[in-house]
Parts: structure tokens; C-alpha cells; sequence
């Protein structure tokens, strides 16, 4: 039926299931310059593949994902570029063409389970709702289909949960809920926002865990947006560092981890705690990053870099390619990290 | 469910002093009124004796606390005295003229749901836009006008200028009393909505922005299924407390109504009984009133625990 990620790699590569290119998001004012929060961004993933997004809180990754589902707040707008979901161009589409995309083909899954969740229905109706609008589904047969979507993200007594609200769940099962609905209808593309972000640690790894099998077993592809470097270790096989609406540095996970080509991930990389080195010393970057109508005019990382030049105040640097797949958005990169094998 | 309705007995109970309580307001208020059903009976040219002689076989010569316990002692017995006007028991009168006043106001309810549930969603979906601005200004003209005034100005256009609509009275059949009581409920469902929609549009734009509205549309809805399973319910919550609060409004209006329409309910039935002193009747309406309003809070409270799976008031005023 559908491609497996495992046979997917170097086919599906060329053919990619999101491609999104310059894609510029931001506030578009009657006078004067639009504000632009999202700033030529790009990326493609292909089938089945898990692409993580990382990068400091206000930094542009939720509205990306936001982009791509159509679910941008009030005022902010995808200002140019194109999003195409298989071939098809989402900026743009009619809203209603649209919608039918949202649940069998994708589907999105937020940071806060609590507020993601309707207070006032039974989180079984609200797992059902998809696969009765998009599969046709009698509403005996998706209630079944819901109860068995609880089981396989691990909730116990599925058939007893299913008639609970929201509140009366836990942050783990709550997020189980969130999972079960976004995959009932077996999207090929699952957008997570901070899935786990607001569940204690041990939780964090059983509800990872979870979303990583049911996405293997439909071949669903993963854009994963976090701010913790261990969660896109664990979960993705490529990946993005954003820094204030643009892309910094990316690759495969391996690559962009293990052998960073940009001064931001180097830095995120010292400053975040490794289980591997726990004596290891914590280098915190200094500063903060720019606000979205302060970001300087070259390379906006400029300001807290200390390897900039005086090129990095006037141009933004480009995104260029170091090895094949992974590049680096920065003038210096090679110097700096010369002595480095790449 | 059934558990968190458990708080329901208790307010019934509750509700028992409350309705003392406004009986004996009503019955010493309504005794500070000068003269009494004696000379409104007889007319302004009743000798001093007869009236004497009628006085003493109203029993309104004896001490006011007397007649308040004759009143209770009857209440008592489930009867409400005999009005003094008609010679006919209390009971009766508000017994009949109660399917009038009720059916009116629940009419009126649902004209004012059929009127904000619409205005309030075209209002929400673009907040500052063209038609919230005309909702707006729809709200504050509802406001503005006196009720009476409303109704006056229904009945010239569309009773006597079109010709599409009774003047007033209340019909034999039910059809009947739909079609005629049409203008009156028309006129409250005019002063009562804006009152729903500011509610209802406010709670709807916070919802629309609510994280689980985001899920919803990443499941596909949209349009009326998205405001269906989705944002009604939510929005209605706060609503609904809005609108137990301002039936009791909507009763007070209702009277002036009834008069404007020439109804044969509860509000005519006390209008006619304070003019002509005729007191247990104006105590069995305020009576019913007081019952009523006293429903209607309970009833806002059930609403609202069953819309809202998350409230449970036996837990909170136990707590
Ligand atoms: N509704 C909004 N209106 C205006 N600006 C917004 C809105 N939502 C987000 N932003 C701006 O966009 C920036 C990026 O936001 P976001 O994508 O949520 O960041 P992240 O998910 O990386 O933390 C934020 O710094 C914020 O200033
Ligand atoms: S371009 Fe310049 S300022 Fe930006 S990261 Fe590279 S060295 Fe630092
Ligand atoms: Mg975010």
C-alpha cells in the first residue's frame, strides 16, 4: 500500500512528500514593511521519513508546523513561498480542498494535550470524529476503530477511557489520546509540536516510544519540532536548527550532531546537558536571542557569535551545502571549524 | 451525570424560605397601598357604611399580621384564598393565566436563541469586521429601545400597517396561540438578545482561538460541523448563566407586555389585582413569580453541569 520507511530512503528522496521552499510567514501590514517572523525557510522530507526541527522557544517552529496544517493564529500569514504536500501546492488551496486533507493525509499533534483537547466531549468521540468524516466510518464502527487506536498507543482499559473527558486523564494518557486521533485515519505526514514537552521524563520516553512504533508500522512521516536535542537524538533521522525564522544548519541527525558546521549549534550542543558526559562543563550561549522586529540586518546570530566578522553585520550568509545533505548557513563555518574533519 | 445533578434536592429545599420570605414582602408592600378592595369595589361614591360593612366581610378590618397567617394557614392547604374582585378562587386565576405567561416566555427564549446563535457566529468568525460591526450596532439598538415602545411599534407595522399579525388577544388553538403571541415574544426576544449575543460572541471568538478548536480543524472540520461539535457547547457555558439571570428580567417584562398585547397572563391578572386592591391575587401571581424565578435558577444550574462535564456544584458547596 504505502511505501515503508525502511525502503523509502534513497527512492523517495527525489520524490519528496512536503517540499517547502522560501517559505516566508509573518504579519503583512497596509504601510510600510511586513514583519517577517519565518524568513526564507526550507526543507523537504521525504516518505516515512522523521525530520526534527530544533531550535530556542520563538524561533519560528510551531508556525512553520502551523503553516503546513493551515493553522496559522489570527493576523499571521504565509507572506510567499510554497508548500507542496505531494506534489500539490498548499498555499493557496481552497480552504475546503484543504480540510480534506487534514486527518487522512495530515494530521498534527500539539505541545499542551489539555488544551488541545475538547473539554466538553468524550476523548473516544473526539478520536472518532476523523475517521468518521474522512472514512465514512457508522459511528459504532468508529467508535470500535477509536477504542482499538487507544489500545495501540498503550492506554489501558481503552473501552472504560474512551467515555472519560479530558480532564479526568492524566498528561500521559491525555497525550496517548492526541496520538491515537492524529493517526486514526493513517495520515502519511504527522506534524508534532513539542509532543512531549509538558510530561515528566519518564513519561516523555513511553509516549516517544509510542508515536515512533505507530508511525513505523503506517509509514507515516514525521516533522518533529522540539527545543531538546536528546528527543530529535532519539526520534528523527534528520533535521533543522532554526534560529530566529531561519534555518542555521541542517542534515542527518548523525551528521548535524555529531560534526555541527554552524557556531548556534555548536553552541546549543554545550549548553545542553549530555547523559553520556554527565561531569561534562555546560557552556550557556550568552545573550538572547532577537525579538522578531529586532532581528539584525546580516546573520542573526551575529550579535551573540563569537566568531563573527564584520561581513556577518551586513549580509545574511546563504545556506550552503558542506557535504551532499548537509549545509550550513554561515560565512565563517569553514575556518571555524577547520581543524574539525567534516 | 446523575451524581453531580445531586445538588438539586438541596436547592429545592433552599427554595422554600426564599418564596416566604417574597410572600411576606409582597403582603405588608402591598398593604402600604392607599385604600383598600372594599372601595374599589363599590366605586368613589360608596357610602362610608357600606364600605364599612363590605371592609368587615373581606375580613381586611382584621390586624395585617392576622390576615398574613390566615393566608399561610390556607397556603397551607394548597389554596391561595379567593380574589376579592372575582369571587373565585386564587388558584384558579393563576392556574389559568400561567399556560399564557410560560408559553410567552418560552417563546420568547427560543426567538432569542433563533436570533443571537446565527448573529452571534457571523459576528465571531471576523471579529472588527463589516458584519460584526453590524451585529454591534443591532445589539445597541435592541438596547436602547424601551420594550413597550418595541412592541407599540411591531403592532403599527405589522398588525395594523400589513395586516400580517393580531393587535393582540391569545387565540383558541395552539396554532392560534403560536401566531398571536408571535409579536409579543418578538418584542422580548428583542430586548433579551443582545444581552445573549454579547455573551455568546465573546465566548465564541475565545473559543474559535482555543487550542482544541485548532484540533478540530486539523481533523478536517469546518463550517457548520466545526461550530456544531465544537464551539456551541463550549461557548454556550458561560451563556447560559446569562440567560438564567435575565428570564427573571424577561418575567418583569413579560407584564408590561401582556398589557401592551392584551394577554390574558399572569402580568394582566397583577396589573388588574393592584388596581383593584384585590390582594390575595396579587399574592398568589407574586407567589408563582417567586417559584418561578427560583426554577429557573435551578434549572440554569442543571443546564450548565450537564453542558459542562467538568463542573460539579455538590462537590464545590460541600467543599
Ligand atoms: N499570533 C501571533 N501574533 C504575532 N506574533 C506571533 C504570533 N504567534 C507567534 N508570534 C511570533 O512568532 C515568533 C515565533 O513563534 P513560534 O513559531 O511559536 O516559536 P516557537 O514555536 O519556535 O517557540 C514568536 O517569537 C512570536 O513573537
Ligand atoms: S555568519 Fe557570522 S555571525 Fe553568523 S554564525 Fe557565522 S560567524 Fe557567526
Ligand atoms: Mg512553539
Amino acid at each position: 500500500m504505502r511505501t515503508s520507511s525502511a525502503a523509502g530512503t534513497a527512492a523517495s528522496t527525489a520524490l519528496s512528500l512536503l517540499r517547502v521552499t522560501d517559505l516566508r510567514i509573518g504579519i503583512r501590514r497596509r504601510r510600510g514593511d511586513d514583519t517577517v517572523i519565518v524568513d526564507d525557510v526550507s526543507f523537504d522530507i521525504a516518505a516515512g521519513q522523521r525530520f526534527g526541527v530544533v531550535g530556542e522557544s520563538g524561533s519560528g517552529k510551531s508556525l512553520t508546523l502551523r503553516a503546513v496544517a493551515d493553522l496559522l493564529p489570527k493576523g499571521v500569514e504565509v507572506l510567499s513561498g510554497s508548500i507542496l504536500y505531494d506534489g500539490r501546492e498548499l498555499v493557496g488551496m481552497p480552504g475546503a480542498e484543504r480540510r480534506r486533507l487534514m486527518g487522512p493525509e495530515i494530521a498534527m499533534i500539539f505541545q499542551e494535550p489539555m488544551t488541545a483537547l475538547n473539554p466538553v466531549v468524550r476523548v473516544g468521540d473526539q478520536i472518532a470524529e476523523g475517521p468518521r468524516r474522512h472514512l465514512g466510518l457508522s459511528k459504532r464502527t468508529a467508535h470500535s476503530l477509536a477504542v482499538e487506536m487507544m489500545a495501540k498507543t498503550g492506554i489501558p482499559d481503552p473501552e472504560r477511557r474512551s467515555r472519560a473527558y479530558a480532564h479526568e486523564l492524566s498528561g500521559g494518557l491525555r497525550q496517548r489520546i492526541m496520538i491515537a486521533m492524529a493517526v486514526s485515519c493513517s495520515p502519511r505526514l504527522l506534524l508534532c509540536d513539542e509532543p512531549t514537552t509538558a510530561l515528566d521524563v519518564t513519561v516523555q520516553h513511553q509516549v516517544l516510544r509510542v508515536l515512533e512504533d505507530l508511525c513505523a508500522d503506517t509509514g507515516t512521516a514525521l516533522a518533529f519540532v522540539t527545543h531538546d536535542l536528546a528527543v530529535v537524538n532519539q526520534t528523527c533521522t534528520s533535521m533543522a536548527v532554526m534560529y530566529s525564522g531561519r534555518i542555521a544548519e541542517s542534515g542527518s541527525v548523525v551528521e548535524v550532531l555529531s560534526n555541527p558546521r554552524h557556531p548556534y549549534t555548536r553552541g546549543l550542543l554545550d549548553s545542553a546537558p549530555d547523559f553520556d558526559q554527565p561531569e561534562r562543563q555546560l557552556i550557556p550561549i550568552a545573550g538572547f536571542p532577537p525579538s522578531v522586529t529586532g532581528r539584525p540586518v546580516g546573520c542573526a546570530f551575529a550579535p551573540r557569535c563569537p566568531f563573527a566578522v564584520e561581513r556577518c553585520r551586513t549580509a545574511v550568509p546563504p545556506r550552503e551545502e558542506i557535504t551532499p545533505g548537509h549545509d550550513t548557513a554561515c560565512f565563517e563555518s569553514e575556518r571555524i571549524f577547520a581543524g574539525v574533519p567534516a | 451525570m446523575l451524581h453531580r445533578l445531586s445538588f438539586v434536592p438541596g436547592r429545592l429545599l433552599q427554595s422554600v424560605p426564599v418564596a416566604f420570605g417574597v410572600t411576606l414582602l409582597v403582603f405588608f408592600l402591598a398593604h402600604l397601598l392607599p385604600g383598600n378592595a372594599a372601595l374599589a369595589l363599590l366605586g368613589q361614591r360608596a357610602t362610608p357604611e357600606s364600605v364599612a360593612a363590605l371592609t368587615e366581610q373581606l375580613g381586611l378590618n382584621k390586624p395585617l399580621w392576622e390576615q398574613y397567617l390566615l393566608f399561610l394557614k390556607q397556603l397551607g392547604q394548597g389554596n391561595l384564598g379567593t380574589s376579592l374582585t372575582y369571587q373565585s378562587p386564587v388558584t384558579g386565576l393563576v392556574l389559568g393565566a400561567i399556560p399564557v405567561t410560560l408559553t410567552l416566555l418560552a417563546y420568547a427564549l427560543v426567538l432569542s436563541l433563533a436570533i443571537s446563535i446565527p448573529l452571534s457566529a457571523l459576528a465571531s468568525f471576523r471579529p472588527g469586521g463589516g458584519r460584526d460591526l453590524g451585529v454591534r450596532a443591532f445589539t445597541l439598538l435592541g438596547q436602547g429601545m424601551p420594550q413597550f415602545w418595541v412592541g407599540i411599534m411591531l403592532i403599527l407595522l405589522l398588525a395594523v400597517g400589513l395586516r400580517t399579525f393580531p393587535v393582540g388577544g391569545y387565540g383558541e388553538t395552539a396554532g392560534e396561540h403560536l401566531y398571536f403571541l408571535f409579536l409579543p415574544s418578538l418584542t422580548l426576544a428583542i430586548a433579551m438578545s443582545p444581552t445573549i449575543i454579547r455573551s455568546l460572541r465573546s465566548s465564541m471568538i475565545t473559543v474559535l482561538e482555543s487550542d482544541y478548536v485548532g484540533t478540530a480543524k486539523s481533523k478536517g472540520a469546518s463550517g457548520v460541523s466545526l461550530l456544531t461539535g465544537h464551539v456551541l457547547r463550549n461557548a454556550a457555558i458561560p451563556t447560559v448563566s446569562v440567560i438564567g439571570v435575565n428570564l427573571g428580567y424577561l418575567v418583569g417584562g413579560s407584564l408590561v407586555i401582556e398589557r401592551v398585547f392584551a394577554l390574558p397572563g399572569l402580568g394582566s391578572l397583577m396589573i388588574n389585582s393592584i388596581f383593584t386592591r384585590d390582594f390575595p391575587t396579587v399574592q398568589g401571581v407574586t407567589l408563582f413569580v417567586a417559584l418561578f424565578v427560583v426554577v429557573v435558577g435551578i434549572l440554569t444550574d442543571v443546564i450548565y453541569t450537564i453542558l459542562d462535564p467538568r463542573v460539579d456544584l455538590g462537590r464545590a458547596s460541600s467543599a
